[in-house]
């Protein structure tokens, strides 16, 4: 069985050069609208075959919403940033993705960042999306992508922002460019593990399956509440 | 920005000067020796590990290569649909 990931790509342009944009990169936090990242610590880095290699671990807050301030407290969330960098391409990728409840809702996201013709920096945003919550899943993943959008402008502001004190005369590209571009797909597929029904009569009437899976797929959500609603109130 | 681990936030400002010096400074124009900031990076680097541990934070999910979503670039030419690559 495949599990569907809702994919939404973005794209920016940083009117700095790639240099600069790649110094601010490992100092863009903190920042007036970091104010959710709580740590950041790089874990391993080494230089393999001209590229530099990186991984980071950061945890950020999650603000409680209300309907789900009576499920949990607030427990930091934990993510992964690798990433590797080609100063003779001059390309920077980075991959980052939530650690633990990952059938609830994982979410991979991938950042390219390249020099563009003009002298400015272009980066590619991508974000897949996936649950493997029986019932939920479109719900997870449309909230997901919503959340992922809203916080793209959010993200591109606080790092301008580091941007323009690390380099105050730096401007590239006329200093004019905007958000450009927002794609959303719905459903990729990808393989995954299944929640399967097992019962003891070894066949089961069409509804009598449903049925079982229903209560299954509730019971999973239901004994996850506090997880689900803890993810989503994660911030980028 | 702070460690994870309290007690690694001195060691994580002096290695983050010594890498942002050597990125700048070193690696951009062409030098890939990054052994001058190896040492405090061990240093650094235990202590988070120390710190993880006493956290119950593992990384067991993730693997110990480095993983920059190779597993997607075929999602752009096939009509949105994402197949990960997968290792024979």
């Amino acid at each position: 069985m495949v599990v569907a990931a809702s994919t939404c790509r973005t794209e920016t342009v940083f009117d700095y050069s790639w240099m600069n944009v790649v110094v601010a990169y490992w100092n863009r936090y903190p920042n007036p609208s970091s104010t959710h990242v709580l740590t950041e610590d790089t874990i391993q880095r080494e230089v393999r075959d001209g590229k530099l290699f990186s991984r980071r671990l950061l945890s950020k807050t999650n603000p409680v919403p209300k309907w789900g301030a009576r499920f949990y407290n607030n427990v930091p969330v934990k993510i992964v940033e690798d990433s590797v960098l080609d100063p003779v391409k001059k390309t920077f990728t980075t991959f980052t993705r939530n650690l633990g409840m990952t059938k609830i809702m994982k979410v991979d996201e991938i950042v390219v960042y390249s020099e563009q013709k003009d002298g400015s920096t272009l980066a590619v945003r991508r974000a897949y999306i996936s649950s493997q919550v029986f019932g939920f899943s479109r719900a997870i993943r449309a909230f997901g992508i919503e959340r992922f959008k809203a916080n793209g402008n959010k993200a591109s502001n606080g790092f301008n922002y580091v941007l323009r004190r690390m380099f105050p005369d730096s401007l590239v590209g006329g200093g004019h460019h905007q958000h450009a571009v927002t794609t959303t797909s719905p459903a990729g597929e990808l393989p995954a593990t299944t929640i399967t029904v097992s019962t003891t009569n070894g066949s089961l009437n069409n509804q009598g399956a449903l049925k079982s899976a229903a209560k299954v797929g509730y019971e999973f959500f239901k004994s996850h509440a506090s997880k689900i609603a803890q993810l989503f109130s994660v911030k980028n | 920005m702070n460690s994870i681990g309290e007690d690694c936030n001195e060691l994580k400002k002096q290695y983050d000067a010594c890498f942002n010096s050597w990125f700048s400074e070193g690696f951009l124009k062409g030098q890939t020796d990054d052994s001058g900031c190896a040492p405090i990076f061990r240093v650094y680097q235990e202590c988070v590990k120390r710190a993880m541990r006493e956290q119950k934070i593992e990384l067991r999910e993730v693997g110990s290569e480095y993983c920059t979503g190779s597993e997607y670039d075929n999602a752009s030419s096939s009509g949105g649909k994402t197949q990960p690559k997968t290792k024979s």
